[in-house]
């Protein structure tokens, strides 16, 4: 030990407990958050989920409630409904030039035309 | 004018001199060792934004003469006998430039704003997206408390012990806001030991990796992450802060400032702040911390004994950290019915994000379709807020 060691000696047995203790409070702390997070995030991701599906549940509703009256949908609308396309992409710190680069090689490198893959989200690795 | 008495003068002021005084062959040794650390840092790239700093303040505090750092003041500062018992005042008056940037490192201010950098970098949505990966976070910090007692059977106090241990959460700022709390004494080799082990992570880990896992089970394919909203990120620090700080009140600092800067990344009218936390202000405190942290390893108390123990006990936390985490990865594995791939519990000691990239490299080479970096992320940022409780914990026992 070096003299100006700090604190002061401990017996094993005292440091067995001492590990086992800070273990079972570093697991038992992180298991509860775990629970606050799971039920947060249900309690959240159910909203947004249900907030994803009104504007498509409005637009399939909308021309049965006022055909000859509707509304254009809105541009997110048409999107979110447009037949055979590949569907909405998210960008993550992604400009859309280097995304479209990114399909671009893609669709080259697997051989198929790009309109039959669909990308969900390009997200930049850091 | 004495000529040669001028020159005598002059010779036995200069530093060159006093390498030949009773001691100065350790200062030597210490330069020698400062420019191995270098050559590490800026040839072999070990986490070179610390290591060179650490270097370069091992290099200004071992040049004989400079008194840039003054341990004999720290010494006075900690002993309650002293008049000087906790006076700022006293290092301000009488310390060189090192022991004035010290004070930050001294008061836990450096480390929580590295923190608050490591928050405002840091994306929370794998762990939110797999809040399971919790559990490997916890699991990862066995190294921790493995190492803390290895260190009481090797002689060490209970405090430096905690200090040695804490080297097992892979997880830099923490180590030396733990260690200056509790063994300043020990600071500059726990700090040389945690930055080099977490450089050298691509090497300790992967063998103790395939060691505990099968090729089927590094195989596995995870499912993609679901999609995180926007609301969810912002909660979270939110809720992670009151919850942990509720918990244990000693992480306060850590995670606070942890979750601060994720606050700023993730509400979108804090852009400047974010930009900031992440950059200038990051790089700045880190010049401070490294250069401040290398200027305690002074000779005659850095070469002993007990440094060659600390760096062997620091590899031990390291590899049982590793261990811990695999080993808990293993049980999700066939409690999940082969769905998790227990390589990810290694990303749980939290060096973010090069433990989940040893994760991605090992499940890669035994699936090249395999993609675990983001599953990964989970358990290695979850690694950071486990190494921050632990730390707590160990605060909260041996600091009083």
């Amino acid at each position: 030990m070096l003299n100006n060691a700090s604190g002061t000696p401990m017996a094993v047995g005292d440091s067995l407990i001492a590990a086992v203790l800070g273990y079972a409070i570093v697991f038992v702390g992180l298991i509860v958050l775990m629970w606050v997070v799971m039920i947060v995030g249900r309690f959240m991701f159910g909203r947004s989920k249900k907030n994803k599906e009104k504007p498509v549940e409005a637009a399939q509703a909308a021309p049965v409630a006022a055909p000859v009256a509707a509304p254009a949908p809105a541009p997110t609308q048409v999107s979110a409904l447009a037949p055979g396309s590949a569907g909405d992409i998210k960008l993550y710190d992604t400009p859309p030039k280097v995304a479209a680069m990114i399909m671009a090689i893609v669709a080259d490198e697997m051989g198929k035309p790009l309109n039959e893959l669909r990308f969900k989200s390009i997200k930049e690795v850091k | 004018m004495d000529v040669l008495a001028t020159l005598e003068g002059l010779w036995q002021d200069s530093g060159f001199s006093r390498f030949f005084a009773d001691g100065g062959w350790k200062s030597l040794i210490m330069i020698v060792v400062a420019c191995v650390l270098l050559y590490l840092g800026i040839v072999k790239k070990f986490e070179p934004l610390l290591l060179v700093g650490i270097a370069f303040g091992c290099l200004l505090t071992n040049l004989p003469g400079a008194n840039l750092y003054n341990p004999e003041l720290w010494d006075a500062f900690l002993d309650q006998a002293s008049p000087y018992y906790q006076s700022y005042g006293h290092i301000l008056a009488n310390g060189g430039l090192l022991d004035i940037l010290y004070i930050g490192v001294k008061a836990g201010v450096y480390p929580s704003l590295i923190f608050l950098g490591v928050g405002a970098m840091t994306d929370f949505g794998p762990l939110i997206a797999n809040p399971k990966t919790l559990i490997l976070g916890a699991a990862a910090q066995f190294g921790v408390f493995f190492a803390f007692v290895g260190a009481v059977v090797l002689g060490f106090t209970g405090n430096q012990a905690a200090s040695i241990g804490i080297i097992g959460g892979a997880d830099g700022p923490t180590a030396i806001f733990l260690t200056t709390k509790l063994a300043p004494e020990l600071l500059g080799a726990i700090a040389i030991a945690a930055y080099s082990y977490m450089a050298l992570i691509p090497m300790i880990q992967p063998p103790i990796m395939r060691l505990m896992t099968t090729k089927k089970e590094r195989s596995v394919k995870m499912e993609q992450l679901r999609e995180v909203s926007k609301a969810e990120k912002i909660v979270f620090p939110i809720i992670v802060s009151a919850f942990v700080i509720l918990l244990l009140p000693s992480t306060a600092p850590l995670i606070g400032c942890l979750m601060l800067g994720n606050l700023l990344r993730e509400t979108g009218v804090t852009e400047r702040l974010s930009d900031t936390a992440q950059n200038a202000m990051m790089n700045i405190v880190t010049i401070f911390l490294s250069v401040s942290v290398g200027a305690t390893t002074v000779a005659d108390r850095f070469l002993t004994v007990e440094t060659l123990m600390i760096v062997a006990l620091g590899l031990v936390a390291f590899a049982f950290s590793t261990f811990g985490g695999v080993l808990v990865g293993k049980i999700m594995y066939k409690l999940s019915g082969g769905k998790i791939n227990p390589l990810i519990g290694s990303a749980g000691v939290s060096a973010v994000p090069m433990a989940a990239r040893v994760s991605q490299i090992e499940g890669q080479k035994a699936n090249p379709a395999n993609f675990l970096l983001m599953h990964a992320m989970g358990p290695n940022v979850a690694g950071v807020i486990g190494s921050a409780i632990a730390a707590g914990f160990l605060l909260k026992v041996f600091g009083g």
